[in-house]
């Protein structure tokens, strides 16, 4: 299963940049190339089969001061030279009204190349031999006749990038990435309820074909469709206000949302407030403000080998090193770019990303990750007297500061005198964001860590997608207000 | 316009030249995207991010032996290199088909005809939109994006169908924010949109949000969770139209069990028979045609008067269920969504709204919507932006932020009071991986009670 065999790339990216430098006072030049094959089994049946190749340039200009930015799909030196005019152009007009004068030293000037994990390469299994996988676990997930649909499906994505400046930048990174996503849909009368293999598309990870393992897959997708059966069954989530034990694959949610966006000081520095939103959070609260109980403990971690969003250089060339956000519960640094950074006056981390070349890198979390603690599992159970646990995120929302969030999951358990007892459906919480994360009082150790990640964080205007990974053991919560369905 | 014309020359070279490979019993389709932007992003009145962004991407859609196999491609925009590229395509998509088994539900290659629209519009040159928003919007902190060109869509396939859409416009999407005296942020959103830009409409605009900011000064109200006598803005009837093309309306959703309306649909739960809505691509929004080339009426009910009217039905759907298409189009991420939809307004003039409001929220916008309970058609989302306590006819303060969560079935069902006599219209503003057509047109709406839970 080769990527789609196309013509060579025209461009030779180091003379493409000598030539584009005389357009304007700094030039920046990122070629990105990507693959994904996206396939899907529906019902036992191939739903969609779909290769998706995109190839092309983003050109950086610098004219005054003013940096702007111009994007083409035409790698030839015609193509190259009119997006370099472009995007100088655009800094001109700009630069009266810029919000921020450039820095050449916002791009440092690095030389250096990455590879992700990838052991077994895609290439290893034919698309036949894939596609019946997937038939499969189609098969597997049909464990009643109540099971009414059944969808397998795995995303496989080449991704490279060469980003290159006048003042002396030259990255390469090459990555293989895998998503998957498993779903059953159980339905009885009126009643209807979906168990998915940890949420819609939250198993993502970096690597090759080794991070699929069809015989584990079909095993828990036998076990997604007896839970979504379960759920069928069961009685709605109580209303009430309780313990709240929540898995690393809602976890993965619950840090995005509520820690990630507030945090990207982008956001704090107003840059999103017409589209996702401003922040809660303030400049003067780095260093300051007590973001969560002292068990709270968040790293933006690049260098977590096989996690979604590992790389070694943003899209600005900083290189990536692990940082602690929030230490013991102590707010210490946000998520921002060196441009960010410079603008705020404050410490930030290497997420100058871009969801593809199309687009120009804003401040994006990466891989966000809370450390474990040292509580097994089962000693979690065991305190809560009246508690709920939730996994597998199905309903997100979150005001445009990131304070009033109301989350629902596919499946939970009531906690009852230190048991996990009845199934219960249609499982929803709400909270605000700092009180929350005050009311964190047990963190799960490493054996309850789990590594997830989502291909669909948006942001931005022109609005951007993009990849990130979230790591985190299972947590408990105290007194949250949970909910059911109903009318 | 020669980025579109220029697009519509290498579609037909790319087309002709791919449907004279195929051999006997293969089809093919060619969708075609594109774009010519300049984006403008604004903050604090200045420019935050300016890009430009020529784009033209696309989809080969092949077919043999009941077969079916996708691949999209960026092209460069130069035929030599494209029909290259795309010959590989095609012996990709030839090798990978006769290894798949067959897809009983792709719709078979048709000829659903020909057409081609085209809305030229001269475009403001960047430099001059730049000095012009900033002179409007001098001494306010304005934050927004501004977006303009030629987008171009199209499709062709092997049995002779054709159809193309190109069109060229802007629209800019922003927030006015101001600082009450309780050193709160409080804003107020607009959105201008069309073919012919006018820096005298943005500084009307602007003038006119000045005034709304003064509402905004007075230090906001804190209320708590509970049932609220609410009127709903165009801006966020809009935002709750946009939901329900996850899936609410869709055929495929409502028999794959992930339609919100299921119970409506299936005549366990009513609509008022004050709601009618539909798809109207005579808005002129974008094109009638979905990726299979088929066309959608110009105008499809979905609900008229609470009654169940049609749903929206693509060509998958259609073949599956044995149902007739109504040229649905499905997007990235639900199938069959609404594309031009509009609710038909009422009689509640816009100059009487808070008199007939008289006590409760005067909700100007909302945020981040999603279900909290799709069996039960329940969405959850926060109020945003200009938002008030209406007391006796008469705005009384801002509100703080609050979350509501509340049915469909008493949005548009139980607690739909009136709308009002005036739809306004809403470009898209999406720019995932390319600039989005389409929109809606909606009036406001006034319920008799809205749960806000936080």
């Amino acid at each position: 299963m080769n990527a789609p065999e196309a013509a060579p790339a025209v461009v030779d990216p180091a003379s493409a940049l000598s030539r584009l430098a005389r357009e304007a006072d700094w030039i920046g030049l990122r070629l990105v190339e990507e693959t994904s094959q996206h396939r899907a089994a529906r019902n036992g049946r191939p739903e969609r089969n779909q290769v998706h190749g995109s190839r092309g340039a983003m050109v950086e200009a610098v004219v005054d001061g003013n940096l702007a930015y111009a994007a083409t799909s035409d790698l030839s030196e015609t193509g190259l030279h009119e997006a370099a005019s472009r995007a100088a152009r655009l800094a001109r007009a700009g630069a009266r009204h810029t919000v921020a004068v450039f820095s050449p030293g916002l791009r440092p000037a690095v030389f250096g190349t990455a590879t992700g994990p990838c052991e077994r390469r895609f290439d290893a299994i034919s698309l036949s031999e894939l596609t019946a996988n997937l038939i499969a676990a189609c098969a597997r997930l049909r464990v009643s006749d109540r099971i009414v649909e059944t969808s397998a499906e795995i995303i496989l994505t080449e991704h490279s990038s060469r980003y290159l400046t006048s003042s002396g930048a030259d990255i390469e990174q090459r990555f293989h990435l895998v998503s998957q996503n498993f779903m059953a849909t159980a339905q009885d009368g009126s009643e209807t309820q979906r168990r998915s293999l940890n949420g819609p598309v939250a198993r993502c990870l970096q690597g090759g074909l080794e991070t699929i393992d069809f015989e584990l897959i079909y095993r828990e997708c036998e076990q997604a469709g007896r839970e979504a059966l379960e759920l069928l069954d069961s009685e709605d989530c109580p209303d009430d206000t309780r313990d709240l034990l929540l898995a690393p694959d809602q976890m993965l949610l619950q840090i995005h949302e509520s820690v990630g966006h507030p945090l990207e000081l982008d956001r704090i520095l107003g840059d999103e407030r017409n589209y996702a939103g401003w922040s809660f959070v303030k400049p003067e609260d780095f260093g300051r403000l007590r973001y969560g109980s002292p068990l709270m403990n968040i790293r933006f971690d690049p260098t977590l080998p096989g996690e979604f969003a590992s790389y070694r250089f943003d899209d600005g060339g900083n290189h990536a090193d692990r940082q602690y956000l929030i230490r013991d519960g102590l707010l210490l640094r946000g998520l921002g770019s060196l441009e960010s950074q410079a603008r705020l006056g404050l410490p930030g981390v290497a997420n100058f990303r871009s969801a593809g070349w199309n687009r120009a890198p804003i401040d994006r979390m990466a891989n966000l990750n809370l450390e474990p603690g040292d509580s097994t599992l089962d000693e979690m159970i065991a305190s809560v007297e009246r508690g709920i646990y939730m996994s597998a995120n199905r309903s997100w929302s979150i005001d445009d500061y990131r304070r009033k969030f109301q989350f629902g999951c596919e499946y939970a358990r009531l906690i009852e005198d230190g048991q996990l007892t009845r199934v219960v459906r249609n499982p929803n919480y709400r909270g605000v964001s700092i009180p929350f994360w005050h009311s964190l009082k047990m963190i799960g150790n490493r054996e309850s860590f789990g590594i997830f990640g989502t291909p669909f964080c948006g942001k931005g205007e022109p609005n951007q997608m993009i990849r990130v990974g979230h790591a985190s053991p299972h947590c408990l919560f105290s007194g949250v207000e949970v909910f059911g369905g109903g009318r | 316009m020669s980025f579109a014309r220029d697009a519509h020359r290498l579609l037909e070279r790319l087309s002709d030249d791919a449907f004279a490979a195929l051999r006997p019993g293969e089809a093919a389709s060619l969708s075609l995207s594109g774009e010519d932007q300049t984006y403008l992003r604004f903050n604090a009145g200045k420019v935050r991010q300016a890009t430009g962004v020529r784009q033209l991407r696309l989809e080969l859609d092949f077919r043999a032996q009941d077969r079916s196999a996708k691949f999209t491609t960026d092209l460069s925009g130069r035929a030599d290199r494209d029909i290259c590229d795309l010959r590989a395509l095609l012996a990709r998509a030839r090798s990978e088909a006769a290894s798949l088994p067959p897809d009983p539900f792709a719709s078979p290659m048709e000829n659903h005809g020909q057409s081609e629209e085209w809305h030229e519009a001269a475009l403001p040159d960047p430099a001059a939109v730049i000095d012009q928003i900033a002179l409007a919007t001098s001494g306010t902190d304005f934050a927004g994006l501004f977006a303009a060109g030629p987008q171009v869509r199209a499709v062709r396939n092997s049995t002779g169908q054709r159809h193309w859409f190109g069109t060229s416009g802007f629209f800019l999407d922003y927030s006015l924010f101001t600082v009450n005296s309780a050193d709160e942020n409080k804003a107020v959103k607009g959105l201008l949109g069309g073919t012919d830009w006018s820096a005298a409409d943005i500084a009307v605009a602007i003038e006119a949000d000045r005034q709304r900011l003064d509402q905004l000064r007075i230090p906001s109200r804190t209320l708590p969770p509970g049932e609220y006598r609410a009127y709903l803005a165009p801006a966020a009837v809009a935002h709750i139209v946009d939901l329900l093309s996850w899936g609410a309306v869709s055929y495929g959703a409502w028999k794959k069990g992930g339609s919100a309306l299921r119970r409506w649909i299936e005549g366990e739960a009513p609509l008022s028979d004050k709601f009618s809505l539909r798809e109207n691509f005579a808005l002129g929004l974008c094109p009638r045609f979905n990726s299979l080339g088929e066309a959608a009426p110009e105008q499809l009910s979905i609900v008229e008067r609470g009654a169940l009217k049609n749903l929206l039905i693509g060509g998958r759907s259609a073949r599956e269920y044995g149902v007739a298409s109504n040229g649905a189009e499905s997007g990235l991420w639900s199938e069959e969504q609404l594309r031009s939809p509009e609710i038909q307004p009422g009689d509640l003039p816009e100059r009487d709204v808070l008199k007939r409001l008289d006590s409760g929220l005067y909700i100007g916008n909302v945020h981040y919507l999603n279900w909290s309970d799709l069996q039960n058609a329940r969405l959850t989302g926060m109020t945003r932006y200009a938002c008030f306590l209406v007391e006796q006819g008469e705005i009384v303060a801002p509100i703080h932020d609050l979350r509501f969560d509340d049915s469909l079935y008493r949005i548009f069902g139980t607690e739909l009071e009136a709308l009002s006599d005036a739809a306004r219209l809403f470009h898209s503003t999406d720019t995932y991986e390319l600039r989005s057509l389409g929109g809606s047109k909606v009036p406001g709406i006034l319920l008799s009670r809205f749960r806000l839970t936080l």
